[in-house]
Formats: structure tokens, sequence, C-alpha cells
């Protein structure tokens, strides 16, 4: 008897929806092995988690407020993974789509009223994070350099540069000796709901922006440049698409929307340019797998990114209740993500049980 | 003036060390058409165990041995997933980082701000290291330089000069070749992905029980991505990594000179991304046609046996 390996043409909707679950639940499992050997009872971890982030109404605003950052960045992510161009850069283009907004909003900010300074501010952010995004596409395509690498050397220079400007020439006069910039105006700080850091503006522009994008691949020219170039290269040459053009544009949305993500962080939560790792705590990287999750779907991102602010949420608060680390949240990453490209397999492949013929 | 130079060097030297241990895994695993991006979790995860080994144990020799086997155990699950199951290795090697990078937070955890009371200490060559300057620099090291030029010279000749590094190579080229020649393609790759792991792991061990004697969550601080990047540089020969190495090694000794100068840390701090990258641009304007000539052809290609 043996196992046979054939390629699947199609998956069903339904088989591809029941293995992304199964992936997904085998992670956690994963993740309550790596708990259970650091001798925490795994049940009681995980239990903790998504009653932190989803179980109560407090939790909940706290989960909203973090898929907001995730959404707008995974869905930029799937638009550039779907032409197999790997940006790893969405930390640094967040980052400097906030410098961005942080240099309008104390330069403008002071003199215009808020329906003004807010909406230059995002734009600013946009072109921000657009024009850090195009270098990679501009090195790949020209230089020939590999994205994966350009995109992370870019984002160490990026948090560098962060790090120079709020201890050096951006320090606030406010700040007493605090590496931050001095706070925006009232103006150009974004309102929130009730008694908690929610802001309805941040999540309807998350929201649009996914649907956006979701429009622009699968109903569009350019989207459909994209998934040529991703599934096809040769095809797409044949075709005459324009590589560089169509990749530049699709990089300048992708770092653009994680510009919104750093001016939406910035004018909602911080209201203040400081260290790179308080402006995003690891976005960039777990957008990652928010648009694996959903399955490279700029639209399904709205779901995978609240399941991992959850997962933010609830790991930062078993991390002050049982003492566990803020890198915790990578190993549930780094399993998870594990486990959905396993999961792959079995939607590209149908494996069979075979009795050997004697 | 002699001293200082002296003392650059040394610093150069050491600091090339994990670059260059690095940088010869992956060049092993690549050559067998694997990319694997997850040198930077490998390299702290050995990292890791290394320091907790030499810290229970006292013995900064098995700490070396635990992070080399962590490094080619952790290396598994990307040999698993990309040749068993074919996946997107860029995704996996991604994944890898981050998993890596995860658990070396969570054991470490409890380690952070207690030093080593002993490291790796440096080994004396008798009579060479009197030379002036050179004998500082290359016979006055602790023993993973002296490993770290053994084992590159081990990988070159390997790879150059024998058999097996023919095996590996054809794997990497031609697979489907490979395979009716009776080579088993599929172990020859799990073996060069966990050769790559453990030469990851056994980089990861000298920053924590070596280079410096404690464990800082992110103490990688992207060497890891260093690696991959001089892997390209050198055009996936072992002869041209040690030169890459040691020239990035250097980069990261002269930040810390031009400092006193009044530079800004956090300017200097980017050096050796800023010339990651200008040197890859160098090379793309120069040498595209070259480096295609010389990249593994079926690099990050998934090998299905029996197709066409």
């Amino acid at each position: 008897m043996s196992f046979v390996i054939i390629p699947r043409e199609k998956a069903t909707p339904l088989l591809n929806f029941m293995i992304l679950i199964s992936s997904l639940c085998a992670g956690l499992l994963a993740v309550g092995i790596v708990f259970l050997l650091k001798g925490v009872n795994p049940f009681f971890a995980i239990h903790e988690i998504f009653r932190a982030s989803f179980g109560s109404f407090f939790g909940f605003k706290e989960t909203l407020t973090k898929a907001v950052p995730l959404i707008l960045i995974g869905s930029g992510l799937a638009l550039a993974y779907k032409a197999k161009f790997w940006n790893i850069g969405a930390e640094s283009q967040l980052l400097v789509g906030a410098i961005f907004g942080t240099w309008i909003g104390l330069n403008w900010g002071p003199s215009l009223p808020g329906f003004i300074i807010l909406p230059l501010m995002f734009a600013g952010g946009f072109i921000g994070g657009g024009l850090w995004g195009l270098l990679p596409a501009i090195f790949k395509i020209k230089f020939g350099i590999n994205e994966v690498i350009s995109t992370l050397m870019l984002n160490y220079i990026a948090a560098e540069f962060v790090k120079f400007l709020v201890v050096g020439p951006w320090k606030g006069k406010t700040k007493y000796g605090y590496p931050y910039t001095d706070d925006l105006p009232a103006q150009a700080v974004l309102q929130h709901m009730g008694n908690s850091r929610v802001s309805l503006v941040l999540i309807i522009l998350a929201v649009c922006v996914a649907l956006f994008l979701a429009f622009l691949v699968f109903r569009t020219r350019f989207g459909y440049e994209i998934r040529v170039i991703g599934e096809n290269p040769e095809a797409a040459r044949y075709a005459g698409i324009n590589f560089f053009r169509t990749t530049l544009i699709m990089m300048f949305i992708g770092g653009g929307v994680a510009g919104l993500a750093g001016v939406g962080e910035l004018s909602s939560i911080h209201l203040h340019l400081s260290y790179p790792e308080t402006i995003s705590a690891g976005y960039g990287f777990t957008a990652i797998i928010v648009a694996w999750l959903g399955r490279l779907h700029p639209g399904f991102t709205i779901f995978s990114g609240l399941f991992f602010a959850g997962i933010i949420v609830g790991g930062d608060a078993i991390q002050m209740s049982m003492g566990m680390p803020a890198t915790t949240v990578n190993v549930f990453n780094g399993l998870i993500l594990i486990f959905l490209i396993m999961g792959d397999f079995f939607i590209n492949h149908k494996v069979r049980y075979q009795r050997r013929v004697s | 003036m002699l001293e200082i130079l002296t003392s650059i060097l040394v610093r150069t030297v050491v600091a090339g060390t994990p670059l260059l241990l690095g940088t010869m895994g992956e060049v092993v695993t690549e050559r067998a058409g694997i990319l694997n991006l997850g040198i930077e979790g490998m390299m702290s995860f050995g990292a890791v165990t290394g320091f907790i080994v030499t810290f229970t144990t006292g013995n900064p020799w098995l700490g070396m041995m635990a992070a080399i086997i962590a490094g080619a155990l952790i290396s598994l699950i990307h040999a698993f997933v990309t040749v068993s199951l074919r996946a997107n290795q860029v995704v996996s090697g991604l994944a890898l980082t981050m998993l890596g990078i995860g658990l070396s937070g969570l054991w470490g955890k409890p380690y952070i701000g207690r030093p080593l009371s002993v490291k790796m200490h440096a080994i004396e060559i008798p009579f060479l290291s009197k030379i002036p300057i050179l004998g500082k620099v290359l016979f006055y090291q602790d023993a993973y330089f002296y490993l770290s030029v053994g084992l590159g010279i081990l990988v070159w000749f390997v790879m150059k000069h024998t058999k097996v590094g023919i095996t590996v190579r054809s794997v990497g080229e031609n697979p489907k070749a490979a395979e009716t020649m009776g080579i088993n393609v599929t172990m020859v790759k799990y073996l060069c992905v966990m050769i790559g792991g453990a030469f990851a792991g056994m980089a990861g061990a000298h920053l924590s029980t070596a280079y410096s004697k404690s464990w800082i969550e992110g103490m990688t601080s992207g060497r890891g991505w260093i690696v991959i990047a001089l892997t390209i540089f050198a055009l996936w020969e072992p002869s041209k990594a040690f030169i890459g190495a040691y020239v990035f090694g250097g980069i990261f000794v002269i930040q810390y000179v031009l400092q006193p100068l009044g530079i800004s840390p956090n300017l200097l701090a980017m050096l050796p991304y800023l010339t990651t990258l200008g040197v890859l641009l160098f090379y793309g304007l120069s040498s595209k046609g070259q480096r295609k000539m010389s990249a593994p052809a079926t690099l990050g290609e998934p090998y299905i046996r029996g197709s066409r």
C-alpha cells in the first residue's frame, strides 16, 4: 500500500475553506505544544488569548483598533503577493508614511482646520509610503535585486532614520529629553468613539481600502495584469504586459496603504512620532500572514486582519498576566504561517491511499 | 596608529565570522536549489540555544554543539515544507524567521541580563601570533574563527573538487537528470538545508558566547538577511564568500570607529544595510548576466518527482 499524490485542478470554495480552518486549528495545536513545553497549560493560554481579545467589550475595542493597520497593510500586501512580488517592507512603508504625516501635521496643522489638515496628512502618508514602496520595485525590475532583501534593508534604514529624527532634529521642544516629536495640534488628531481608542474614520477607511483593492484585483484590467504576472510571467510577456509600469503602480499603492496605516497610528494613537517599535508593533510582518490567511484576496483581509488583531491583543494580555515575552506573538505568527502553507499542499494536490496490486 | 589598525582588523575578523559561517551554509543550501530565507531565525535560535547550554554547563564547546544541532533541527521544518510539501520557499523561510525569533525570545527570557561566567576564549597559536599585525589578527582568535575558516575551506573543496559537490550542484541545476543518475534528490535537498541550518546555528552561538557573552533579544540584528545578500555577491562560490564576509565585518566595525567624529550613531547604524543595497545595485548594473548564469538553475522551484 502507498499514497499517491495527484495535482488538483481547482479546489472548490468549500474545500478551500475547510483546509484553511484545519490549517488554522493545526497551527493553534502546535502553539499549544510550545506552551506545554514552557510549562503553561495550553488550553488555558489559548483560552486567555481569545477571551482577552474577543471575549469582552473592552478587549474587542482594542482588537478593532489593532485590526485597522493590519487590514490596510494586509490588503496592500495581498495585491503585491498576487503578482509574486514579495514585499516584506510594509513595516518601513508604514514608518515613512508616519514621517510624512508628522511633518505635515506639525508644520501646517496649527494654521489649518481639521477637515483640511487630516486629509492632507493621510495624502502625504500615502505618497510617502508609496514612494518608499517604489524603491524595491525599481531595484527589482531595473537592477534585478531580490525584493525580499531590498525591502528588508529598507526596513532597517527607515527605522534608524526615524530614531535619528526623534532624538535629533525633530526632537520635541516640549518633551524634556524623551525621544518624541512634539504632539500634533488638536485639529490633526482623530476623534475616538466614546471611551475607547477606536476611530470610526479609520475603520471605515480600512474596510473601504480593502474592498477597493479587491475590486482592483478582480474587476479591472490592471488587476488582471497583476494576476497574470504572478501566475504566468511568460504569458504576461507575450501578452505585452508592461512589467515595470504594473509593478510600479502596484507597489505605489501597496506602500501607500501602509503609509495610511502609519498616519492612522500617528493621528489616532500616538499623537507624536517616537521610536519605530512604538509606532508599529510589527504590523508590517504580521500583515504578511494576514494576507496569506486571507488567501491573497484583499477583501478577505478584513476578517483575517481582525483575527490577527485579536491574537496581538490576546498575546499582550497573556504577556502581562503570565510573564511571556513580547515575541510570543512571533511564535504564533510563524507556526500559523507554516501550517497555512502546508495546507496549500492539500489545496493543490489530492492524496489518495492506494493498495499495492501484487 | 599601528595599534588602532590592528584592533580594527581584529574586530573586523571577529564581526565577519558569523557572516562567513552563515554564508557558507546558505551557499550549500542554495546550490541544492533551495532558497532558505530563515537564516535570521535559525541564527537567533542557535544563539539562544548556545547561550543556555553554555550558561548551564559552563562549557562553551557544548554550547556550540547544541547550537549546531538546534540550527539543523529547526531547518528541518523548512526542508519538510518546501521539499516534501513543495510549498513556496519564500513564505516558508519568512515563517521560519518569525518562529526562530519567537522561540528564542520565549526560551531566552529568563537569561536576559545574566552574562556568562565563561565565554569562548582566544587561542594563541605559538610563534605565528608574534608576527606584527597579522599575528594578532589571524593567530590569536577564538575557536569560532579557526573553525569558520577551516569549514569554509572544506566547503570550498567539497563543492569544487569532489563528487559530493557535483552531486549537490546537479540537484540544484537539473534535478531531473540527477534523479536519472540514481541520486536521491529529496535526500540531498534535505541534507543541504540541514547543513545550512547547522551553519546558521553555529553563527548564532558565536554571537552569544564568543562575540559577546550575553543573550539579548534581536541580537542577530539583520545579519541573517545580510548573509542572504552575501550569498548573491559571492555568486554562490564559497571562495568569494570569504571576501564578502570580511568586507561586511569591516563595515560593522567602521560604525564604531567613526562614532567619535560626531556623526549620529543612528545614521552610522544604517551603514551595513545601505552598503548591502549599494553593492547589490552596483552588481545589478555590472553583472546581471553573470549573476543569472551563476545562480543555481532551479533555485526556489519545487521539484516534483516524475514530472516533465
